[in-house]
């Protein structure tokens, strides 16, 4: 049986692409690291005042 | 497999999901395949109902921690759904409803996806404990592994009960949401669960009645595979009858007020109107051999008419109770307590 031919890869597409799926991944960690800080904000609330020192 | 089931279904197969690596990359993946690896559809209807179960449980949370907490959630729900098409995939790429998602047609690797629900799992199970408590947290984790495990892996194409025992995965939501605001989940909170619990059946054998050959080409034993279509019809319309009553209990234990009353009693009498037409429609039947041409094409679509019909109402139903719980508790009308 003959060699199947590999599929043709469209090279710009592949790099759009994987620059579409950094930013998405670049945004979605900024947003946990976002949240992870207001999230321990909230949770430490006024304590954090009235630790000893 | 009952005699009179309609279509001939290979046996299962539990063995590894078929490799199909080897398709990948002649398209590349955007982020928005990974997106629907993530299942958003499933996902909002999770983000309602735990919302309303957050919402429900009258205790003040933080605006913040309450959005954090329905967002991990959500992407608990979200990483099952990776995890469910990874391992789903050799089936998924022959079923019509589901050929064209990410793995199967090769634009992701089985492995990434695998890999994305994992971690999606890890880090929503932990930020929704450091969020709020480990009770959500354990019924967020207990869920995924209900729904990838015991769901997915196992019950999927091993028993015809398969999505009324894992339908418990897809009605945990507004306990873990309850779980959430209040630290426990009181008797209220379990009857939202009961209450999606027993919604699945019909509405899920609704949908299979119309696409069973799909089913019983990849051989999953859904209800009308496995038992038929007249078994079908007739279990569809018992749930019917169960889930109705209890969709009024909210009324009488001081959950749902005048409203929701209204929605649960009106709607489940349509419920229960449209499970009658399904039983005494031929839904799911083989065509009839006698009729050539097109008109046996038009009879088989007919006949599936009363289940689709059951099938779309069964969402909005369910999405009206939940608003209508929604709705009471953020409006503060009070509950009725009929008992």
């Amino acid at each position: 049986m003959p060699p199947v031919p590999a599929a043709s890869v469209d090279k710009a597409a592949l790099a759009r692409a994987r620059r579409g799926r950094n930013i998405a991944l670049a945004i979605g960690l900024v947003l946990f690291v976002v949240l992870v800080y207001g999230v321990t904000l909230v949770r430490m609330g006024g304590h954090v005042a009235s630790r000893p020192l | 497999m009952d005699p009179g089931a309609p279509f001939a279904y290979e046996a299962p197969d539990m063995s590894k999901p078929v490799a199909i690596e080897d398709r990948a990359a002649s398209q590349p993946a955007l982020w928005s395949d990974y997106l629907q690896l993530l299942k958003p559809r499933v996902m909002s209807l999770v983000v309602f109902t735990a919302a309303t179960g957050l919402v429900c449980a009258n205790q003040p949370i933080n605006p913040l921690l309450g959005a954090v907490a329905i967002l991990c959630i959500a992407v608990g729900a979200g990483a099952s759904g990776a995890l469910n098409m990874w391992f789903d995939a050799d089936i998924d790429g022959r079923m019509r409803r589901t050929r064209a998602r990410p793995v199967p047609t090769g634009k992701i690797r089985g492995a990434e996806a695998a890999t994305l629900g994992i971690t999606l799992s890890l880090f929503s199970v932990m930020l929704l404990g450091m969020t709020t408590n480990w009770l959500a947290a354990g019924l967020l984790a207990f869920t995924i592994y209900f729904y990838v495990v015991v769901y997915t892996m196992w019950l999927k194409r091993w028993t015809p009960q398969n999505i009324v025992i894992g339908g418990l995965a897809g009605a945990l939501p507004p306990a873990i949401g309850w779980a959430a605001a209040a630290g426990e989940t009181p008797l209220n909170a379990w009857l939202m669960v009961l209450i999606i619990f027993m919604w699945t059946p019909p509405h899920a054998w609704a949908l299979a009645l119309y696409t069973s050959e799909d089913y019983a080409k990849v051989g999953v034993p859904m209800m009308p595979v496995a038992k038929g279509a007249a078994s079908t019809r007739k279990q569809i319309l018992i749930y019917s009858l169960l889930f109705a009553p209890i969709c009024q209990i909210p009324a009488f234990t001081g959950l749902g007020g005048p409203i929701y009353l209204a929605v649960a009693a009106l709607g489940g009498a349509v419920f229960v109107l449209l499970a009658w037409r399904v039983f005494r429609s031929r839904a799911g039947d083989a065509p009839d051999e006698r009729i050539e041409g097109e008109d046996r094409l038009y009879a088989v679509r007919a006949s599936s008419k009363d289940a689709r019909n059951l099938f779309a109402f069964s969402i909005l139903y369910l999405t009206l109770l939940f608003a209508a719980l929604l709705a009471e508790h953020l409006a503060k009308i009070a509950p009725l307590e009929l008992l």
